[in-house]
């Protein structure tokens, strides 16, 4: 059973590898975008580590609707709503259990990964988190560890692609033989979850 | 690269401090990053509040102040603000009369002003929107984000704003500022890439010798590169790629729009060209406004933004305005 503890350490993990990595996101932002994916997920996830060390939200579920709010409330631009989008679904999904088995929360990431797709219109194929989140979500049932090897392939798979939506889009064939960004951060907070698995 | 800055993690924080110094007509919060104009609320009239990543000053904050914006929100550079501000300032300048949001066509600045909107209209404000996305670089299809707004964001911003201040309901300023945005369009050219602060090196690598043709204002490269052209070159590609999109068009307001770092002397240089390119295609320009208004931090190059207007629109155009940015009639 995975509980509250477990969905801290996942946002714990998650906020220390975009840390580390921002530089090299804000880097694959540079040619397809606007150079700011590393610094703005920074400080979103700076402050989603700094309301979670406050708030005593003690459910899967309330942790994750917290850390959703404080990055729309923080990061701004696109990935601001998307990412507090997929992290407020999958929170919503869980309700209000104080623990929860890895199909439930599978099942959650699901609907917030659904809930990513409606609000920014984009499919798998598009160039974007999605490309990184859908085998992920569907690798879930195989174990935390293949969720985040099918994560990190699917952000490798964005290279070849166009981008259809997003800034990378403005660009049209001149998006292709770059990495996106957002599939690549998206593969940091799966492999958190790998992360928070193993400790 | 040389900035003139402190560090980069407070430019935004910085630039609002000096705005406030600056200009007594607005009222500036520098910890919640919104600009508004002091009067407000103003009893009776519409409100309008803007917004967008910071970098293109002066755009919005620059726009703020009676018969233009009541209010706008700054995000951090080039990144769209966030939904607590823009309800913060719709609270502000509410009078009740309803609050129109002037939204550029850009993934983050559209997905947070559409919850922002929603976080009003539980607080019982009345909203309205209008997505500017004049930029024809764009193809507006399924696989891409839609055409970029860019230029004919300060035409919505001074005509919807006009129309505001006379005192029209939501309604009609809405249709208003809707009506700007489809008659207008731009193009943009770029001469050297933009320097974010927190990068601290150009976006993206331009040789000597060559251009951008179709870039935005966020520093992304454009649609295609080519050879170094002309000042006339640029004009008639520039003015042609509007036209072929914007059909005949009498008369217009034309916006030769400076990206940031392009002295006035090439862009009145430029500008002349554009007059001589629309004089050749028979269009009539009713007025014409040059400088540097909706700017990509320190690119250099140029944008051409062209608004088919009626007598109405052009009214409303020479209409006072007493903002920072844009000053007239007062």
């Amino acid at each position: 059973m995975l509980d509250a503890d477990f969905f801290r350490r996942w946002m714990a993990a998650t906020a220390a590898s975009v840390d580390r990595e921002a530089e090299r996101l804000t880097a694959l932002d540079s040619p397809i975008g606007d150079a700011d994916h590393g610094s703005n997920l920074q400080r979103g996830f700076t402050a989603v580590r700094a309301t979670l060390e406050k708030d005593a939200a003690d459910t899967p579920g309330a942790i994750l609707v917290l850390a959703g709010r404080q990055l729309i409330s923080t990061v701004g631009g696109a990935s601001g709503p998307l990412y507090g989008t997929l992290l407020r679904r999958t929170g919503k999904a869980l309700g209000d259990a104080p623990e929860v088995t890895e199909e439930q929360l599978a099942e959650a990431l699901r609907a917030g990964v659904e809930g990513v797709m409606t609000l920014g219109g984009a499919a798998p194929g598009d160039k974007t988190m999605v490309d990184a989140l859908v085998p992920a979500v569907d690798a879930l049932r195989d174990g935390f560890a293949a969720a985040r090897t099918a994560a990190e392939q699917g952000a490798e798979a964005t290279t070849p692609l166009q981008a259809r939506k997003g800034r990378a889009s403005y660009l049209g064939e001149r998006s292709i033989g770059h990495q996106d960004p957002g599939a690549t951060s998206s593969a940091l907070l799966i492999a958190g979850l790998a992360e928070a698995a193993e400790a | 690269m040389r900035m003139l800055i402190n560090v980069a993690e407070t430019v935004v924080a910085d630039a609002l401090r000096g705005m406030a110094a600056a200009h007594p007509g607005l009222t500036v919060d520098v910890e919640n990053r919104v600009i508004v104009r002091r009067d407000a609320p103003v009893a009776g009239k519409v409100a309008l509040v803007s917004g967008g990543g910071s970098g293109h000053e002066p755009l919005h904050g620059g726009f703020v102040g009676p018969g233009m914006l009541s209010a706008a929100c700054p995000g951090e550079v080039f990144t769209s603000p966030v939904p607590d501000q823009m309800l913060r300032a719709a609270a502000a300048v509410d009078s009740g009369a309803g609050v129109l949001f002037v939204v550029k066509n850009y993934t983050g600045d559209v997905l947070n002003f559409d919850m922002a909107a929603e976080m009003a209209e539980d607080e019982g404000i009345q909203v309205a929107k209008v997505l500017v996305n004049d930029d024809v670089a764009v193809t507006d299809s399924l696989y891409t984000a839609g055409r970029r707004g860019t230029g004919a964001t300060l035409f919505v911003e001074k005509i919807a704003g006009a129309a505001a201040d006379e005192g029209q309901p939501l309604e009609r300023v809405e249709s208003i500022a809707r009506q700007v945005n489809e008659s207008s369009r731009s193009f943009g050219v770029a001469l050297s890439a933009c320097t974010t602060p927190a990068k601290g090196s150009p976006t993206f690598d331009l040789p000597p010798g060559e251009l951008e043709l179709g870039i935005g204002i966020h520093g992304e490269p454009g649609r295609e590169r080519r050879p170094m052209m002309t000042s006339g070159e640029i004009a008639d590609f520039a003015v042609n790629a509007v036209l072929e999109d914007l059909g005949p068009s009498n008369p217009v307001l034309l916006l030769v729009n400076g990206m940031g770092a392009t002295p006035l002397l090439e862009l009145y240089g430029f500008n002349a060209e554009v007059h001589r390119v629309l004089a050749e295609r028979g269009v009539a320009v009713a007025r014409t406004l040059v400088g540097n208004y909706v700017t990509s931090l320190d690119m250099a190059g140029a944008s051409v933004t062209l608004c088919q207007i009626d007598e109405e629109l052009l009214r409303l155009w020479d209409a006072p305005v007493d903002t920072p940015g844009l000053r007239w009639g007062v």
